[in-house]
């Protein structure tokens, strides 16, 4: 087609559209734009599509068939043994611990930082001299990288380190605890570094989704006599309803699969006791490190079902009115 | 966030006050919290390793400056640092060029199938990366890729390609059909008014994606700790981690480590916050 023709029938179809008038010989050119239009649909969409299917989807499908393998890795896999893998890890109590890790890390931080994130944003809600200044600090966290973050708080938290001077010269050093090294205290110190390096997130979040609250409402309810906690209560959460499912749909996804932090603080010594394992950190470790690649990609797959079937439900109960159409079909 | 949203955010300026003294002690309470532990590696940096032995949490006295020379003139941090860079750029350049394709067509173009599709990509955002880990490490080896910049980039765009295409859908469905069809009129075809005005249009959405995607990139760990072997490609995050376990004893050498790689992210941050936020916000609103 030359540039002429091809301007031509652009300028024919703005015309089409524009005053509904339908040229003599529009069935032709009509064929010869759908035609023109799916090439250029799919010359646009091929890359990403290849790419994504490629290495997101496809690799998930060769972990379900690899989990029924007993496989070290070298050459093609060839001893099945069905479910086996996955019956092993639901045996193994190490497995069972990293679950519960999981649960408490994904309870936990809903429980924590939701209240707090949503205490601390309500009453940042309105505009002050620095607040982007505070805004700026207190995202920090959010943007340092995990290992970062988690050698900084293993440095902080180690044995006779700054935390635990700190709590002595302020007369409180009978609650010093091994921190990283008493087995059951570990997770909890991962609970406390994960929600330093997140709450940021959520409050910027919901600051972010109360900035989209009309002032009209809010003024309308003061003028009425309303409380700033009714206010609160009544109108500003409501509206932030979207805002706090996402992010808690964000959190759950995290926690579930969450990685960097805890390899970087635990030390292997107390992951192998079982005391600081994530589903993520044991799949890695049985799977890549003890070469087990059979079992580790059946633990690859319970850590996938669970966190999807976690997203489903969140979908279809809790988000379905916010991200309309994306999985669940249109709503209204 | 839509395009008119960012075309009126400008204009929204009112006058800021002097708030409570409650909201200043709070915001300073948790800005303390944020930024302390910290300013405590960065500080320590500067303080020798019998001060940290003597005093934990104390301050530096004297100031000792040489630990962060000792990192900085070793060519490793630097190596480490190109590698991230490298592979940062990589990913935010690819996920934009594949991503805002995609979401031009899923925005502008009227066809069978294009919900599908749309869904077909944010099917993605459920998928945990971390979960992929060990089959993507058995097909990266297939293909002979371990160890090269490719085994990072191309799984780190996959994967950011969901969000990517989330966020800048709605902003290109918000750009009027007026000027579309005005393209049209003046002879453009679908794909000039895509590269002359679509494009230039998008610039804030772009920026924000590729801010993400640089962020994400940046600071990941589990992905280039599986596939990254060889020291000379290591990345900043893998870098630090290695140095942490290696020198245990060397307490300032770790600190200033550490301090220095956080530079990069806290600085690129400073610069691109309102962007981060904004893709933030254009992510939950999507």
């Amino acid at each position: 087609m030359t540039q002429t023709s091809q301007s031509l029938g652009s300028a024919n179809r703005a015309g089409a559209r524009l005053a509904g008038h339908r040229s003599a010989n529009g069935s032709s050119s009509r064929a010869a734009r759908t035609r023109r239009k799916w090439y250029e649909i799919i010359g646009l969409t091929t890359p990403a599509i290849v790419v994504y299917t490629m290495f997101v989807l496809v690799p998930m499908g060769f972990a379900v068939y690899y989990s029924l393998y007993r496989w070290r890795g070298v050459g093609p896999p060839t001893e099945f043994v069905g479910w086996r893998n996955y019956l092993v890890a639901f045996e193994d109590p190490i497995f069972r611990d990293a679950l519960w890790n999981n649960l408490i890390i994904v309870v936990g931080s809903l429980l924590v930082q939701g209240p707090i994130a949503i205490g601390v944003a309500l009453l940042l809600n309105r505009r002050f001299r620095g607040r982007a200044f505070f805004r700026l600090l207190m995202f920090v966290p959010y943007v340092l990288a995990e290992v970062t973050v988690g050698i900084m708080w293993r440095l902080i938290l180690t044995r006779d380190g700054s935390a635990d001077a700190l709590l002595k010269s302020l007369g409180l050093g009978n609650l010093v605890q091994g921190w990283l090294s008493d087995l059951p205290v570990i997770i909890w110190t991962l609970l406390f570094i994960l929600t330093w390096k997140y709450v940021g997130f959520a409050i910027i979040l919901f600051l972010a989704g109360l900035s989209n609250v009309p002032h009209e409402l809010t003024e309308a309810a003061a003028i009425d006599g309303a409380s700033w906690w009714q206010i609160q209560r009544h109108i500003t959460l409501p509206l932030l309803g979207p805002t706090i499912r996402i992010w808690m749909f964000l959190s759950v996804i995290g926690s579930l699969q969450v990685f960097d932090v805890i390899w970087v603080v635990a030390a292997p010594s107390t992951r192998s006791l079982g005391a600081a394992n994530t589903m993520a950190t044991y799949m890695v470790d049985n799977g890549f490190f003890a070469r087990l690649w059979g079992y580790g990609n059946a633990v690859a797959v319970i850590l996938f079902v669970i966190s999807f079937v976690a997203a489903l439900v969140f979908q279809r109960f809790v988000l379905r009115r916010d991200i309309q159409g994306a999985l669940t079909g249109r709503v209204g | 966030m839509s395009a008119t949203e960012v075309l009126s955010a400008s204009k929204r300026r009112r006058p800021v006050h002097w708030s409570s003294p409650l909201t200043y002690a709070l915001a300073l309470a948790i800005a303390a919290v944020s930024i302390v532990p910290v300013l405590y590696v960065v500080l320590g940096g500067f303080r020798d390793t019998a001060q940290l032995n003597a005093d934990p949490a104390g301050l530096p006295d004297p100031w000792v400056p040489s630990t962060y020379g000792r990192v900085l003139s070793q060519g490793r941090f630097w190596a480490q640092a190109l590698n991230s860079a490298v592979i940062a750029l990589g990913t935010t350049l690819c996920v934009i060029a594949l991503g805002v394709c995609a979401a031009f067509v899923l925005a502008r173009y009227t066809f069978r199938g294009r919900e599908v599709l749309y869904t077909f990509f944010t099917l993605g955002l459920l998928f945990p990366a971390g979960a992929a880990i060990l089959p993507l490490y058995l097909m990266l080896r297939d293909m002979d890729l371990i160890n090269s910049y490719y085994a990072v980039i191309l799984p780190q765009v996959a994967f950011q390609l969901p969000v990517t295409i989330v966020i800048l859908r709605p902003f290109l469905l918000a750009i009027p059909t007026e000027l579309e069809d005005a393209a049209y009129i003046d002879g453009s075809s679908r794909l000039g008014f895509f590269w002359r005005i679509l494009l230039p249009l998008s610039g804030p959405a772009l920026v924000t994606v590729g801010v993400l995607a640089f962020v994400t990139s940046w600071n990941a760990f589990l992905l280039p700790l599986l596939v990254l072997n060889d020291a000379n490609l290591h990345t900043l995050p893998l870098g630090v981690q290695n140095f942490s376990t290696q020198y245990t004893s060397d307490t300032a050498g770790i600190l200033a480590f550490t301090s220095l790689a956080m530079l990069p992210a806290l600085l690129f941050f400073t610069l691109a916050e309102r962007r981060i936020v904004g893709g933030l916000q254009g992510a939950v609103k999507g």
